[in-house]
């Protein structure tokens, strides 16, 4: 069996491909950057983002006008306010018009749901008295075969792609996450290709004494890639924390499009890959995010011979 | 003021749905003064947190140290939301009508928005589900309006009577809390009623920011000041560099 373990510019070629529908999840916590980054550097075309909050990861993205669509739920910079390269694309279609297709969370969550179940919809209360149904014909409501009236129902997705990024996995791709689970284990499950990107590699045994923490399985995981702080400027719990002055300054840089387009250039295009992201970003900016260390106390599983 | 108002009425609460900001810091702030035994839920899989520090975002990590609990966002939406767990719930938008209905999707036209704002996330379902909602808002014109450019979640609708009859499960907005005033939302219109203006406001000053014909409350009075214990909790504590006052 070939091994799964590669570098991210291998991982992306290999399953990433112009049109293709892709999920890039993680809720503030654990979002790929350092993937986003190579599939703008490897110039994929037409693509379909999927994610519940766009966040600046899609904001760049969309600045680089490789996006035609967009499935999500929550379009703002977190704690800060807009996302103007979106709103660019949006509002006045540059560099490209995007397509929106949009949801609330729940739906959204509601969507990876039937994907990974294998179900033609998933029911939930939500969108009775909204509008989001008549911007969204996808959004649809069906009567309970019980007699309960009626329900909301959403489409399964099943993105081509799902790109998760957690703490650490073996080298199967059997990757355990903590923290902020978000919807990456669904994505995973719902998608036909996944890479999961970690801040660490252990061995077989390190996941076998805590299977509970064990999120996504090695049997979904087609690609697996070793890239420490590849998850900045958003965080990873334990490893470093979020770079909120990153996020203060990317609403001032994404303002304006050729400041946005200077941005690229240099930290995206730039670059050659995650590593040299990390050495040109500086020890500096990791010491500032280092958090201090609070241990969870041991479980013990017991040993039944 | 706003903080301090929105913390008090969630007095005797156990179990509150938190957005980032000032949802926040009322909330830390009740749980140290008026409602000791209140649980912070986040949309973003958080439930019991305890943050050792300002949070600046509803994903913060400072919110997974030392939670209770941490599930999924399925696990958030489905276990804890929508099975009515939830007592209370803060929400804000851009815009607000005389029934609570609120919009945070867009200005303008859909297709051809003039302003792009966020859209949902949580909000929809976090409207129809809690068993009641606070809505936390700036009193501004442009934000307390006739009619909403877009509904994103359903207040009372047209009236508190169209809330039922459309079985949304949870109760509506009960308040608005505001930098100038309180209202509720009547039991039987579900309109909003002025309730009380706060320190050095008065009633022309609010009416003048409200896009439709107001109606007060026979029982209009003065929002009761922060207490010195309030004010020292959120500027030493919970609030030091004063990010959200």
């Amino acid at each position: 069996m070939p091994g799964k373990l590669m570098n991210m510019h291998d991982a992306i070629a290999t399953c990433v491909h112009d049109g293709d529908v892709v999920a890039i999840e993680g809720f503030t916590a654990c979002i790929c950057f350092a993937a986003a980054h190579e599939i703008i550097r490897q110039r994929l075309r037409d693509l379909t983002l999927c994610r519940m909050t766009p966040d600046l990861i899609y904001d760049q993205m969309i600045a680089t006008g490789c996006v035609r669509k967009l499935v999500f739920s929550y379009l703002g910079n977190p704690g800060v306010g807009s996302l103007h390269c979106v709103r660019r694309a949006v509002e006045r279609g540059i560099p490209r018009p995007v397509e929106l297709e949009e949801y609330s969370h729940f739906g959204m969550v509601g969507r990876y749901l039937a994907g990974a179940y294998h179900l033609p919809f998933f029911p939930l209360r939500s969108y009775l008295g909204s509008d989001l149904p008549k911007v969204n014909p996808r959004i649809r409501f069906v009567k309970s075969p019980y007699g309960d009236g009626s329900i909301a129902v959403v489409p399964p997705l099943n993105p081509d792609v799902a790109i998760v990024h957690a703490q650490r996995a073996d080298r199967q791709g059997n990757t355990q996450l903590w923290g902020l689970l978000g919807v990456q284990k669904e994505a995973a499950f719902a998608s036909e290709h996944v890479i999961v990107v970690v801040e660490e590699i252990v061995d077989e045994q390190v996941i076998r004494s805590d299977p509970n923490r064990t999120v996504i399985p090695g049997l979904v995981v087609e690609a697996l890639v070793h890239e420490p702080y590849g998850a900045h400027p958003s965080y990873v719990q334990g490893y470093y924390d979020r770079d909120n002055d990153f996020y203060l300054r990317w609403d001032e840089v994404s303002r304006d499009e050729m400041a946005a387009q200077d941005w690229l250039d240099e930290w995206v295009y730039g670059v050659e890959d995650r590593a040299e992201y990390v050495e040109k970003t500086g020890v500096e900016t990791w010491d500032r995010l280092a958090p201090g260390e609070m241990l969870a106390e041991p479980v013990d599983y017991g040993r039944y011979t | 003021m706003m903080i301090v108002a929105a913390a008090r009425a969630l007095a005797g609460v156990r179990t509150v749905f938190v957005g980032v900001g000032l949802p926040n810091s009322a909330c830390n702030l009740a749980r140290r003064t008026v409602a000791p035994r209140l649980e912070l839920i986040y949309e973003s899989g958080v439930y019991g947190a305890r943050p050792a520090r300002l949070p600046l975002s509803i994903g913060d990590p400072t919110l997974i140290s030392g939670a209770t609990s941490i599930c999924s966002m399925a696990d958030l939406f489905g276990l804890y939301l929508q099975s009515g767990r939830v007592e209370v719930a803060f929400l804000g938008a851009a815009q607000i009508d005389r029934f609570g209905n609120l919009n945070t999707t867009v200005i303008g036209d859909w297709q051809h928005p003039k302003v792009r704002l966020p859209g949902s996330g949580g909000a929809c379902e976090i409207a129809i589900n809690a068993r009641q909602v606070f809505v936390i808002m700036r009193l501004r014109r442009r934000a307390f309006v006739e009619r909403l450019h877009f509904h994103t979640s359903p207040g009372h609708l047209g009236g508190r009577c169209e809330r039922t009859m459309l079985g949304l499960p949870g109760g509506g907005p009960r308040l608005a809390v505001t930098d100038k005033c309180v209202f509720h939302f009547d039991d039987v219109t579900g309109e909003m009623v002025l309730e009380s203006l706060h320190p050095g406001v008065e009633l022309p000053e609010v009416q003048a920011q409200v896009g439709w014909e107001l109606r007060v409350s026979p029982d209009l009075h003065g929002t009761e000041p922060p207490t010195d214990e309030d004010l020292r909790l959120l500027r030493e504590e919970l609030d030091p560099q004063g990010l959200y006052r």
